[in-house]
């Protein structure tokens, strides 16, 4: 029986979160909101270790980062979100393989 | 199992089947309300962790303004017209594998490594402090210009996002307060000269 949560358990959870969201781009890979909320998850895993091993450690460094990575993952959501309301307006698509203006 | 491993685990399956969700739902509402499942089942498990003020951070900043911009631009982009998920059978299995063989490297390290770690006394408590002035303390001092980039990357994503959505419309009739403060008189008035009307040519 399990006695208590340690840190392989945090871990666990962050490396399942994490193969989930890699699954879903490799899925999804047509729908460009579907690929972002991919990578927001990913985040989310890569906070997790973070705080499990900020916890580990007693070190605040690690909860300090978090608190970075959830400022500028907040910026890259609304550029993001705004490069692809720029994007359906011009081409009335959010499918990637649609975007292949540049392909020579 | 005492109380707060199960809730351990509870947390973690229903995050974990919400993570499931973002994935696999069809309809992008549903993969998005499906992810501010997942964000607050993850700031439930922080909170376990006691890192109190991450897990309200994320709560406040992901499920309440950065999931709430997903689905507003979800919604406005009528999402439902464009085919969406057409090559899903022909990559999932590869990605599936691939996720797979990933997860099992990650859980043979895990397992090495972290056999019968428990987690230490929550080092803020041990400092006499609570969570917020443990990280408080750090951020004000030895993190002090990081966090004033951070608030500047902010502003350049407000000032970014702006100009990036704006357009510009030509048929449409507005006022340029530029040019009206600085129109002259001649602009507008132009006086003539002519010859005034006699009162002889108006007698039949």
């Amino acid at each position: 029986m399990i006695a208590s949560i340690g840190l392989g358990h945090y871990l666990t959870i962050a490396a399942i979160l994490f193969c989930i969201a890699v699954a879903g781009i490799f899925i999804n890979r047509k729908n460009i909101i579907t690929l972002l909320m991919c990578i927001e998850l990913m985040l989310l895993a890569v906070n997790t270790n973070f705080i499990a091993f900020s916890r580990w450690n007693a070190d605040p460094a690690g909860q300090v980062f978090v608190f970075f990575v959830l400022t500028v993952a907040a910026a890259e959501a609304a550029i993001g979100l705004a490069i692809l309301v720029v994007l359906f307006r011009n081409r009335a698509t959010i499918d990637v393989t649609d975007v292949d203006t540049l392909k020579g | 199992m005492t109380f707060h491993t199960f809730c351990f685990f509870a947390f973690a399956l229903v995050s974990i089947l919400a993570a499931l969700g973002v994935i696999s739902f069809r309809h992008p509402v549903h993969a998005a309300l499906s992810l501010v499942l997942t964000f607050f089942s993850t700031a439930c498990l922080w909170l376990l962790a006691e890192a109190e003020f991450l897990a309200i951070a994320l709560v406040l900043v992901y499920v309440g303004a950065v999931m709430v911009l997903f689905l507003f631009v979800v919604m406005m982009l009528d999402v439902d017209k464009v085919p969406a998920r057409e090559g899903f059978v022909k990559s999932a299995p590869f990605g599936i594998l691939i996720a797979l063989v990933m997860l099992a490297e990650i859980l043979l390290l895990i397992g090495v490594r972290t056999i019968g770690m428990d987690l230490p006394p929550n080092p803020a408590a041990a400092a006499g402090g609570s969570n917020v002035m443990w990280i408080a303390r750090a951020l004000f001092s030895d993190y002090l210009l990081p966090f004033e980039i951070a608030a500047l990357i902010l502003t350049v994503g407000v000032i970014a996002a702006i100009p990036l959505t704006l357009r510009h419309r030509t048929n449409v009739k507005a006022q340029n307060p530029s040019r009206q403060v600085t129109v002259q008189r001649d602009d507008r008035v132009r006086l003539v000269k002519m010859a005034a009307e006699s009162p002889r040519s108006r007698t039949p």
